[in-house]
């Protein structure tokens, strides 16, 4: 049986709770069965997604129908979002109810036909996840319900995970991190506490301690933000549980944050993934967490990593930098790059070819030292270069661009005058959303080009990494 | 410059807005007061008003009002 599936012993116990009310599992049955006899079986569905519990309803009551629905952030561009239907034109939308009559309506949100267009989908296609939120990239991660079902189950494993946790919606639910929270809470029967507040809100502290929240998920970003508002020096005796994805956490934070966790009686749990691989691919045991800074820890319980020379060879000496391969249940279909595809089968049979170049010390700890492909991660969301650098490419043309950068980090060259800069920075908001605190622009005479006219992104990364002085 | 010019201008050019727009503003009303925004903005003031400001502040500075109170409580004049 899978977790998303009806199971009577969960019937009575809470599934979300808002700073209104609560709705039980029983709920949640009841609004997936009212669903299957209004919905065609095995279509597509897209949700617009917010930290509420008609955004939360909807996509469980998709996975239980098996309708298959694609997560959308709610915050894309609009212009994106469209282009983005438009490419795949969902039969149905799980959204914020308007005024216009629904098909349904679960809590906050209405279900409303899109379109006609009946997709072929592979029968085991359980769910889509975007791979960039911010630039509407039409590619999409195609996870089968084998896969968030293993992986929800070693994330509750791992984390010794019990039906008694109330974990508090840190992070949005169309990111597989935030979503991995909720399935593998639902996996044991847990309850979820769903706000759209931040941690730099009163509100978001206030219902953190009304409900006892005991576990708190956060990007690197939001270990800053909890270090600015000084969180180590806050009374949460509840809250003894930290976990840590989405990115590279800096080792000075993760001295400071294991050292409060020891010291306070708390978990703290630096973890890594990728959509690619449902969420999770590690952990570092909070008892490592001091002795091994900087470590994204060991495999998940049922998945294995491989250092790879190349694709034949496997490094097995230790402190050796190679490809990071991941096998396990909880890899991933393969992508979509457009409705056609999502009749395409398992393309990768188990294996990951992670991106990322790592090693492994002589206890069996990973290291992630650099990643091969062109994406930093903003706020713990990944951003593909490529992409951010034709957006603009598009926009302005006749002038050159070329984009590079590290983790909230994005620099953008140009051949444009420093006075374009804030209408470069007002582009760069408008289309991806992503703060212009992130984006550094430099004004050059010239792209460096190789003699086959090849942007030399090392050139640029390597200015970077001097601080921009070179 | 005075110290009210100080603080609207770390407004205007934090968050894109004009002087009229300030009034009533509050935090994650607008796309670009977010988290980083949040995170900028603190940095910012601390510097411009030559402050360090405690946790519960950088909590209910949640307008741009609430902001100024927050700065007359640090002693800044404005």
């Amino acid at each position: 049986m899978y977790f998303f599936d009806k199971n009577s012993a969960f019937d009575r116990n809470p599934l979300f709770t808002d700073s209104h009310h609560t709705v039980l599992y029983h709920d949640w049955y009841c609004h997936a069965d009212a669903l299957h006899s209004l919905l065609r079986p095995r279509s597509l569905a897209a949700v617009i997604c917010h930290n509420t519990m008609g955004s939360a309803l909807s996509y469980l009551a998709c996975l239980q129908n098996r309708i298959v629905p694609l997560l959308i952030d709610s915050k894309m561009d609009a212009k994106l979002m469209e282009r983005l239907l438009g490419i795949y034109e969902p039969e149905y939308i799980f959204k914020p109810a308007s005024a216009v009559h629904p098909l349904y309506t679960m809590e906050d949100y209405g279900v409303y036909r899109h379109s006609r267009q009946k997709h072929e989908l592979y029968p085991e296609l359980a769910l889509l996840l975007t791979t960039s939120g911010s630039t509407g990239s039409p590619k999409l991660v195609r996870q089968s319900y084998a896969n968030i079902q293993s992986n929800a189950a070693a994330i509750a494993s791992y984390l010794s995970l019990t039906s008694q946790q109330r974990p508090v919606s840190s992070l949005p639910m169309h990111y597989t991190f935030g979503l991995s929270v909720i399935n593998s809470h639902i996996f044991c029967g847990a309850a979820e506490y769903l706000t759209e507040d931040t941690v730099f809100d009163e509100a978001f502290w206030k219902f953190c301690r009304q409900y006892r929240i005991t576990s708190l998920a956060g990007v690197p970003f939001t270990y800053e933000c909890l270090k600015r508002i000084g969180f180590t020096g806050m009374d949460l005796p509840d809250l003894t549980l930290l976990l840590q994805a989405g990115g590279k956490l800096s080792k000075r934070l993760q001295q400071e944050y294991g050292t409060f966790a020891a010291a306070a009686g708390k978990k703290f749990i630096i973890m890594y993934g990728q959509t690619e691989a449902t969420a999770r691919m590690s952990y570092l045991p909070a008892d490592a967490c001091l002795k091994k800074i900087g470590s994204i820890g060991i495999a998940i319980p049922g998945g294995t990593f491989h250092i790879m020379e190349n694709e034949h060879t496997e490094i097995t000496a230790p402190d050796t930098i190679g490809e990071l391969c991941y096998d396990g249940t909880n890899v991933t279909l393969g992508y979509a790059s457009g409705p056609s595809d999502l009749r395409l089968g398992d393309m990768r049979h188990g294996r990951l070819w992670t991106g990322d170049m790592a090693y492994q010390d002589a206890d069996g700890f990973y290291y992630i030292t650099g990643r091969k492909k062109r994406f930093v991660k903003i706020t713990g969301s990944r951003v593909n270069l490529d992409e951010i650098e034709q957006l603009f490419k598009n926009a302005f043309a006749g002038s050159d661009f070329a984009c590079a950068g590290e983790d909230d980090d994005i620099w953008l060259f140009t051949t444009m005058p420093a006075a374009a800069g804030p209408e470069l920075e007002d582009f760069f908001f408008k289309k991806t959303k992503l703060h212009p605190s992130c984006l550094t622009l430099r004004a050059v005479a010239a792209i460096p080009k190789n003699s086959s006219g090849k942007t030399q992104y090392k050139k640029l990364q390597n200015f970077i990494q001097q601080g921009g002085s070179a | 410059m005075t110290n009210a010019e100080k603080y609207d201008t770390l407004f205007m050019t934090n968050f894109k807005l004009t002087k009229d727009q300030l009034p009533g503003l509050k935090y994650r009303a607008i796309p670009l007061w977010d988290s980083m925004g949040h995170m900028t903005l603190m940095e910012e003031v601390e510097d411009t008003f030559d402050i360090s400001i405690d946790t519960p502040d950088v909590l209910s500075f949640s307008s741009y009002e609430k902001g100024m109170e927050i700065l007359r409580k640090y002693g800044v004049s404005i």
